[in-house]
């Protein structure tokens, strides 16, 4: 199965574990591996978001002439996912255990909901929409550095 | 598609759900108070006047004054479905309810009919708006997924159980001659297994992966545990009317295999989850669905045993583990992860400049939560018992009881006290 909610949904879960073990190494006072997979958990969101934010909905964007809708509000809430990311990233500078869990738990909901919008609404309605040109979308989001 | 639901200015207003999830608390609050004052009595058997009222505070006060909110948070989200004019939907709908509630609750645990006549419209009305205004939503949407499959199924367990309540109304205030007997326990079997078995099990394929990064559940369950669960309860429903003593055999190969396999794949998931930092409504949802193991053990085991059945904590077990030890931990572990979210929500969206918001866990402290955790846990061990002997551990189990439901109260009005500090 091709199409682009097969391809952008797996980073989600890509992402989830490093998450989760970079939570579980802070929350056992592991810093040094929680810093490790923190980072590679904020890289990987990083280039998900560029993927999405600088292909996928510019082109579902002028595919339907809207651009105040659900990808304005995907936009809004990547935002506060990377205020979030802050967050986390001074607990972790400042060795602090209960502000990380807290920012992280915070983020945990954030992410999942908005990822469960995109994946049950916004990439299946890129799929209907975007049939034609998802194999160029798909080629040039892999081109994104990461 | 519905596009419109993706678009957060039509996101409600904090004050929608959020005055549901504070005033479920005090019916809970309020059904452990009946219980305290009323005391052994209460448990003389399932149909005391006292333990009816109760039940009414506990499945609509608590159990559906939170559901119907959390379907009303959740549909933006899973089915692109925005509820129009959210906030005349809550009024239409919190206001009827939480009266209807009260006026059955005191008709029921003082005979008095007037206020049991009086609550009917009420009740009605809330129902009917509510049924409608969700229904109209999972109609025009197009998203497909398990979740709105069971919610649709839910919402129609829901206007049965409503339309059985007001039969039993009716037969009760010597308007109709249909069997009582038969007629409440289809009633408290479509409300229970129907409207919040089936909910639940629909919001559990959504949550249980997302807040503790499960494995997702099985397609063969979640394709067919819920309209499978609701065509074995017509079933029943309809061998019960005819054919009672046939029921067993299809609550034994119909609904208590759903349920437990629900039960098991539930926590075998947990098992399997890839979050491993401790999480309060987590541990909820464990209570939640041992609780659910209990009673469906507990019931297929009754269906041989006419000693078990005959005894007179059987019913209480039965309504105690399934409504304050399935559902209310359950939908206590959900609030958890709701309110804090909401109001952290809502705060980021008045105040742009960030660092001054604090996070979920500020606005509800672990600490804060696992207290409740287990005041919960105490309470339903101790109801358990009181089942068995009233007298004297009623009064223990439902002080105990009163102080889980008090501080349930207290949490969730600090979160909505420090949105209104911060937001001002």
């Amino acid at each position: 199965m091709d199409g682009l909610g097969n391809y952008l949904a797996p980073d989600h879960r890509r992402c989830d574990d490093y998450f989760s073990a970079a939570e579980a190494a802070a929350l056992q006072g592991e810093w040094e591996a929680a810093e490790a997979q923190f980072n590679h958990f904020l890289a990987g969101m990083q280039h998900h978001f560029a993927k999405e934010e600088t292909v996928l909905f510019p082109a579902f964007e002028q595919s339907t002439h809207l651009t105040g809708g659900p990808t304005e509000v995907m936009r809004m809430e990547h935002a506060q996912m990377r205020g979030l990311f802050q967050d986390m990233q001074q607990a972790l500078a400042s060795r602090d255990a209960n502000a990380y869990a807290g920012a992280a738990e915070t983020l945990l909901i954030l992410m999942q909901q908005h990822n469960l919008k995109e994946e049950q609404m916004l990439y299946r309605m890129c799929d209907q929409m975007l049939v034609r040109e998802s194999a160029e979308l798909i080629a040039r989001m892999n081109a994104i550095a990461q | 598609m519905a596009l419109a639901g993706l678009s957060l200015e039509q996101a409600p207003p904090l004050s929608v759900p959020l005055r549901f999830f504070l005033t479920a608390p005090l019916f809970a609050f309020l059904a452990a108070l009946l219980l305290l004052f009323s005391g052994p009595t209460a448990l003389a058997s399932r149909w005391s006047p006292a333990l009816l009222a109760a039940t009414h505070l506990l499945t609509l006060g608590f159990i559906t004054m939170s559901m119907m909110a959390t379907l009303l948070q959740m549909l933006p989200v899973l089915a692109g479905a925005a509820v129009k004019q959210p906030r005349l939907v809550a009024w239409l709908v919190h206001v009827p309810l939480s009266a209807g509630t009260l006026l059955l609750a005191s008709g029921l645990a003082a005979g008095w009919k007037i206020g049991m006549l009086a609550s009917l419209p009420l009740l009605a009305w809330a129902m009917l708006t509510f049924i409608l205004v969700a229904a109209y939503s999972l109609a025009r949407t197009e998203a497909r997924n398990a979740t709105i499959n069971a919610m649709r199924l839910a919402l129609g367990a829901l206007a049965i159980t409503a339309l059985l309540g007001l039969t039993l109304a009716a037969i009760l205030a010597g308007h109709a001659a249909l069997p009582a007997l038969k007629l409440t326990d289809l009633h408290a079997a479509w409300g229970l297994l129907g409207w919040v078995g089936v909910l639940i099990i629909g919001v559990a394929y959504q949550v249980v992966p997302m807040f503790q990064m499960t494995p997702a559940y099985a397609t063969r369950i979640t394709a067919w545990l819920a309209p499978w669960f609701f065509i074995m309860l017509l079933i029943w429903s309809i061998t019960v009317w005819w054919a009672e003593d046939n029921a067993k055999w299809v609550a034994l190969t119909g609904l208590a295999p759903g349920l437990i396999g629900f039960a098991l794949a539930t926590l075998s998931l947990q098992r399997k989850r890839r979050r491993r930092a401790p999480d309060i409504t987590s541990q909820f949802w464990r209570m939640g669905m041992a609780s659910l193991l209990a009673a469906s053990g507990i019931w297929l085991v009754a269906q041989f045993s006419p000693a078990l059945s005959a005894a007179a904590f059987y019913p209480l077990w039965l309504g105690m583990l399934w409504i304050v030890g399935f559902a209310m931990s359950v939908i206590n572990g959900m609030l958890y992860k709701i309110v804090p979210f909401l109001v952290w929500l809502h705060l980021q969206s008045r105040r742009p400049a960030r660092g001054a918001i604090p996070n979920t866990k500020e606005i509800i402290p672990d600490k804060m939560a696992r207290r409740q955790l287990r005041a919960h846990g105490a309470a339903l061990a101790l109801l358990l018992c009181a089942a068995v002997l009233p007298n004297p551990l009623v009064y223990m189990a439902a002080a105990v009881w009163c102080v889980s439901c008090a501080l349930l109260a207290w949490n969730v009005f600090s979160a909505y006290r420090l949105y209104h500090r911060l937001a001002a």
